[in-house]
């Protein structure tokens, strides 16, 4: 019972602070309003078109471009295929997810050395850019209003799936946090952010459609493995690896509990 | 030379509603690096929009514009597949243009 | 603009570039941009509206109820990105400026509007933390002020 009483203390923490704030009703709907009046311009866009400029590009010792690589639907097709993701590669045996699978291309068709491919993977400011950041932003603004169809039509996606799950209720690190801590329960806060009840339906779609997302406390284009890096690392985990079975199991869990709805990236956000 | 902006330029009655994205680090010079050192102040100081050769806004910023700065605006005229042209200048001399088609 | 364009252009640098456009000519006199852009120093340092306005060469603007403060949120979650809008029925509204009270320096941003453009300008500031917000509006040669007090969450300049 010692694990239940602890996620009870922390959701009481959580959800006292909640109360003290100013007066709710308001406060919500100037955030609310906040968030509207920032959908006119998304910074997203310039992310967008850098990653379709990219995509056309020959890169690499082999100088392929990304049209040579199957987001799933075939070689070079981008639109729709992110609602697809993460999915079982053939050629690559093993599922992936969007990121990983830039990077499989990378490595695999254009010759890019794998150190190389990953060596930045979440950027900072213009001296530092990463591509794959604004590959993501433009193949999944190519997915934008088709709904998440994620298909567990193989073994190894079924089993990825089945470990993501594991993993989103597994307690771990100095705080004894799981992803369910934060987003296991409805009405949940930390500070003044909302956090999503991902075990719902309409909790799910709501926070895996609007992954990425352009950052306005990051000035970034931030994808779905840079939130679940970001999450290890307020969790007290050891670092999430890019590209790693443990992202990718747990995108693929997140990803398929959002079936159904309309994929709304990218999006932009705090 | 910098990325280019994303411009929308779009017919609303009489009117030509533009939108602008630019890529712009606008460090304030107040930030402090991982290694401590203060970030330089770099930032876009002039701003310039003209439609078929006449100026429809001009601009002074200063780095509390937000990092990849929106600005949106509207000027009498305008018609479908006239051109929109953006300049910006920063404090360190670099300059980009952009233009778009009116939609 | 195609990539080998963009490529030459990206080689031949800022400033360069503009002393090439320059010498060619294709810069008029008159040009703010050719003269190296005409930018107020002094009105980007100030630290009060009474600074700001001597900046301006102004004197002190009245208070005013036809600026308007549109789709302008009363908090910001994250004081990096705070959209501001202004709009005003000032009759021959000739420029738009935003200042942020609390900020290191007041002045944000100040727009010129030409004839022919509407007197409505919307763009995102930083602020510092939770301040009062200035827009300035200049009509007809005298000065006009109107103000939002907007809440910041999380501070914008330092990170």
């Amino acid at each position: 019972m010692a694990l239940q009483s602890g996620r009870v203390a922390v959701a009481a923490l959580v959800v006292a602070a909640a109360g003290v704030a100013f007066g709710q009703g308001s406060t919500v709907d100037e955030i609310a309003k906040y968030r509207e009046a920032l959908q006119d311009g998304n910074p997203a866009e310039l992310w967008e078109a850098r990653g379709e400029e990219m995509w056309t590009a020959p890169r690499g010792p082999r100088k392929v471009a990304f049209t040579q690589c199957d987001l799933g639907l075939g070689p070079g097709v981008v639109k729709g295929a992110y609602a697809h993701l993460p999915r079982y590669f053939k050629d690559a045996d093993r599922v992936q997810d969007l990121e990983s699978r830039l990077v499989w291309c990378m490595v695999n068709q254009q010759g890019v050395a794998p150190a190389d491919a990953t060596k930045v993977t979440f950027g900072d400011g213009a001296a530092r850019r990463s591509d794959l950041e604004a590959l993501t932003a433009y193949v999944t603004g190519q997915s934008r209003g088709v709904k998440m169809d994620v298909a567990l039509d193989h073994p190894k996606t079924r089993e990825m799936y089945a470990m993501g799950e594991k993993m989103f209720y597994y307690r771990g690190g100095t705080h004894d946090f799981s992803c369910a801590t934060c987003h296991g329960a409805d009405a949940l806060r930390i500070r003044l952010q909302d956090l999503p009840n991902l075990t719902t339906l309409e909790g799910a779609q709501k926070a895996y459609t609007t992954w990425p997302a352009y950052r306005v406390s990051q000035g970034e284009l931030r994808t779905f493995e840079w939130r679940l890096y970001d999450c290890f690392r307020q969790q007290r985990f050891p670092e999430l690896a890019y590209d790693s079975d443990t992202a990718i199991a747990l995108t693929t869990f997140l990803a398929r509990n959002a079936n159904g709805a309309a994929f709304a990236g990218p999006a932009i956000k705090r | 030379m910098a990325d280019p902006m994303k411009i929308r330029a779009n017919v609303v009655g009489d009117s030509t509603e533009v939108k602008v994205l630019m890529n712009h680090e606008m460090e304030t010079g107040q930030r402090k690096d991982a290694q401590g050192k203060t970030v330089p102040a770099w930032f876009i100081q002039n701003v310039t929009a003209t439609w078929n050769g006449k100026t429809v806004l001009n601009a002074q910023w200063g780095p509390a514009v937000s990092k990849n700065p929106f600005l949106a605006f509207k000027f009498k005229g305008g018609a479908k597949g006239e051109k929109v042209q953006i300049v910006w200048v920063d404090n360190r001399g670099d300059k980009r243009t952009d233009e778009a088609t009116i939609a | 603009m195609d990539a080998r364009r963009r490529e030459v252009l990206k080689t031949g640098g800022g400033v360069s570039l503009l002393a090439l456009v320059a010498a060619a000519g294709w810069l008029k006199p008159g040009d703010a941009l050719a003269q190296g852009a005409a930018w107020n120093k002094a009105a980007f340092e100030t630290h009060s509206l009474d600074e700001t306005m001597k900046a301006f060469g102004g004197s002190a603007p009245a208070q005013s109820k036809d600026i308007a403060f549109v789709s302008t949120p009363d908090i910001a979650e994250n004081g990096a990105v705070v959209p501001v809008g202004v709009s005003s029925s000032i009759p021959k509204t000739e420029s738009i400026a935003i200042l942020v009270e609390k900020n290191p320096n007041m002045l944000a941003a100040v727009f010129d509007i030409p004839a022919g453009t509407d007197p409505a300008v919307s763009t995102r500031i930083k602020m510092g933390q939770s301040s009062n917000v200035y827009a300035l509006v200049k009509a007809d040669g005298k000065y006009y002020v109107a103000s939002k007090e907007i809440k910041v969450t999380l501070g914008g300049c330092g990170g």
